[in-house]
């Protein structure tokens, strides 16, 4: 340790070029432009959200309030009218809780004991079968979506919220099979030959050998998953029913929502509210969304 | 193994028993429900849904939905076409079926060359790539809804650019895309391309980094400028990764509704109407028109997946 603190270390290689260039300018100035367009939205959101109605009819979108006020963010969260009620967007979060939560964990519990399957324990057809699910992940869902509405018809769930938890367990199927099949193949076989001569059954070694060690991708599911159902609209519309209707729906009624003056302000904080959640897990979850998303892309 | 075979059915029981709900939801929803739709859009349905083969031998229609479907100007109405070869004649048509057509060849082209050239920006080996990163890639994480309220917002003819343009002094200044029926899907493929475009700047830059380093010392040797490297050496590398793109991004504009929804409705008038929303509308009413409409985007989707399947399939042959 001494010895290299000790040594000096002496320059080589050829001389350092200048910071900036013509082209590094270029570089970074295309960089941020682009950055200022994809930022500009946002900005004008927490800026409206933020002003009261004088603001907005006599001011200018770009510029933000003087005298900034959280009156719109406490009318859109508690306030809003959505049609018959005025309860503002708070019911449809704990809705979207409600459809989110038991979604996420029954198609991550189906998906992945469907791909440690596929994966470790083929069957006559089981490729078959995986095959035709990756091929459906192609399939617009409008093809699906009225014989979905009969399925759920005729097991007596339409318009409750077993309903869209079976509706996203079934979308989500194909991808996040893909995802952990694909995962478990990976994993070192000799680990599951040795659990097998140990004695080890599929569901032991599932839960004590194979879980235990997956849990980024099961990270990566969750958060797949959370953003993909939370941002759903025409299942939570479909399927879900006028009482348990998402925090999208809600957002989209009360934007729409006829009655006097349009509140911009109100709309943008209410539209803020319902973008946070995914909002939040994106900017905490980092490296993982961006795995999870390039998975994702191509769920139906 | 056991010296006594015991009946193949049950070997691997857990794991069939475990499978059990996919294989359920293949062939009864992903299969079935496909067969249904397909099917049953060759019959006189109306509004109660039929299940049985005799209901379909009784009710069959031929292609009756979809002569019907492509007269409907609401899904597609080229007043021109039938011009061909006079001087009358342009290719201009309205409708969900055009404006989705419109969407997707707008919504790919820009987003795949924006997206690639923001992925070789940033592969500049420039500082703070992981704040620009985060920044291109976060509308990404939002639903199309809230997407869609903010682009009506700012594109508001009323109170949004258009007016704080004209406040600065520019009077005459016009942005009323969202309000004019030729515009409004320009409106759409721009809010569609702030949220896609970070994603697809993700996969190339994924594909970028893939590249090997080979390559890049082979063409300095051969004083290939860095530019030019790009363009003709890197960008056909790029194919596999071009032609994902291609499926992702179609495969979403195939879908479009949400934004659609959020921003304009479908308005002004039906102007900017998009097949899922016809679809969706017509589940109550029209049922055979949903369904036909419903097989269209299918195939559609399956003349779109060609060129991946060519890519996949294409090199064993």
């Amino acid at each position: 340790m001494s010895n290299i603190v000790s040594n000096p270390i002496i320059p080589s290689g050829p001389k350092p070029k200048k910071f900036i260039t013509t082209e590094r300018a270029v570089v970074y100035s295309v960089l941020c432009i682009c950055a200022a367009f994809f930022l500009f939205p946002l900005y004008i959101m927490v800026i409206t959200s933020l002003k009261d109605l004088d603001g907005i009819r006599y001011g200018n979108i770009f510029v933000p309030t003087l005298h900034p006020s959280l009156g719109a963010w406490n009318k859109a969260l508690f306030h809003a009218c959505t049609g018959l009620y005025c309860q503002g967007i708070l019911p449809g979060f704990w809705n979207s809780c409600k459809i989110t939560g038991p979604s996420v964990i029954v198609s991550i519990a189906v998906a992945s004991v469907t791909g440690y399957s596929l994966a470790n324990w083929p069957f006559k057809f089981s490729e078959g079968f995986f095959t035709v699910l990756l091929v459906s992940s192609f399939i617009p869902y409008v093809v699906m979506l009225y014989p979905l509405v009969l399925i759920t018809r005729w097991l007596g769930i339409y318009s409750t919220l077993p309903a869209v938890i079976l509706v996203h367990t079934i979308f989500g199927l194909p991808i996040l099979t893909l995802l952990f099949r694909n995962y478990f193949s990976s994993l070192p076989q000799e680990l599951f030959k040795a659990a097998r001569v140990d004695g080890a059954g599929y569901w032991r070694i599932f839960f004590q050998v194979f879980a235990p060690m997956s849990i980024p991708i099961f990270t990566v599911a969750v958060i797949l998953q959370v953003t993909g159902i939370w941002n759903d609209f025409l299942f939570g519309v479909i399927y879900a029913g006028p009482t348990n209707y998402p925090m999208t729906v809600q957002l989209n009624n009360i934007v729409n929502s006829m009655e006097g003056v349009k509140e911009y302000n109100v709309d943008m904080a209410a539209t803020i509210l319902t973008g946070i959640v995914p909002l939040s897990i994106y900017f905490f979850s980092g490296k993982y969304f961006v795995r999870g998303i390039a998975a994702g892309a191509v769920k139906g | 193994m056991s010296l006594d075979r015991p009946n193949p059915l049950f070997r691997n029981l857990s794991s069939k028993i475990a499978s059990l709900p996919m294989m359920l939801i293949v062939l009864g929803v992903f299969v079935g429900g496909t067969a249904w739709t397909v099917l049953f859009s060759f019959t006189n349905i109306k509004v109660l849904p039929l299940f049985t083969p005799s209901d379909w031998m009784d009710h069959y229609s031929g292609l009756a939905n979809y002569q019907r479907l492509f007269t409907t100007d609401r899904w597609m109405s080229c007043p021109a076409i039938t011009k061909i070869g006079t001087p009358d004649w342009q290719f201009s048509c309205t409708g969900a079926f055009p404006n989705m057509v419109t969407y997707a060849i707008l919504a790919i082209t820009i987003m795949i060359s924006v997206g690639f050239l923001l992925a070789v920006f940033m592969d500049q080996k420039i500082r703070l790539e992981g704040m620009f990163r985060t920044i291109y890639l976060y509308p990404f994480a939002l639903s199309f809804i809230v997407t869609g309220h903010v682009w009506a917002w700012i594109l508001s003819p009323e109170y949004g650019l258009q007016a704080a343009v004209r406040q600065l002094g520019w009077t005459s200044f016009h942005f009323g895309w969202i309000a004019d029926r030729q515009m409004v899907m320009y409106a759409i493929v721009l809010a569609g391309i702030w949220q896609g475009s970070g994603f697809v700047m993700a996969l190339m830059l994924a594909g970028l980094r893939g590249i090997d380093d080979e390559i890049w010392k082979a063409a300095k040797v051969d004083g290939i400028s860095t530019w030019r490297t790009y363009l003709q050496i890197i960008l056909p590398m790029m194919k596999p990764v071009m032609v994902t793109t291609f499926v992702i991004v179609a495969s979403a504009a195939v879908r479009i509704y949400d934004l659609v929804l959020a921003i304009t409705d479908g308005g002004p008038g039906i102007s900017s109407d998009v097949p899922t929303r016809y679809i969706y509308q017509n589940f109550s009413a029209n049922l055979g028109q949903s369904l036909s409409a419903s097989t269209v985007l299918l195939v559609t989707m399956a003349v779109l997946l060609i060129p991946w399947i060519r890519m996949e399939f294409g090199k064993k042959g």
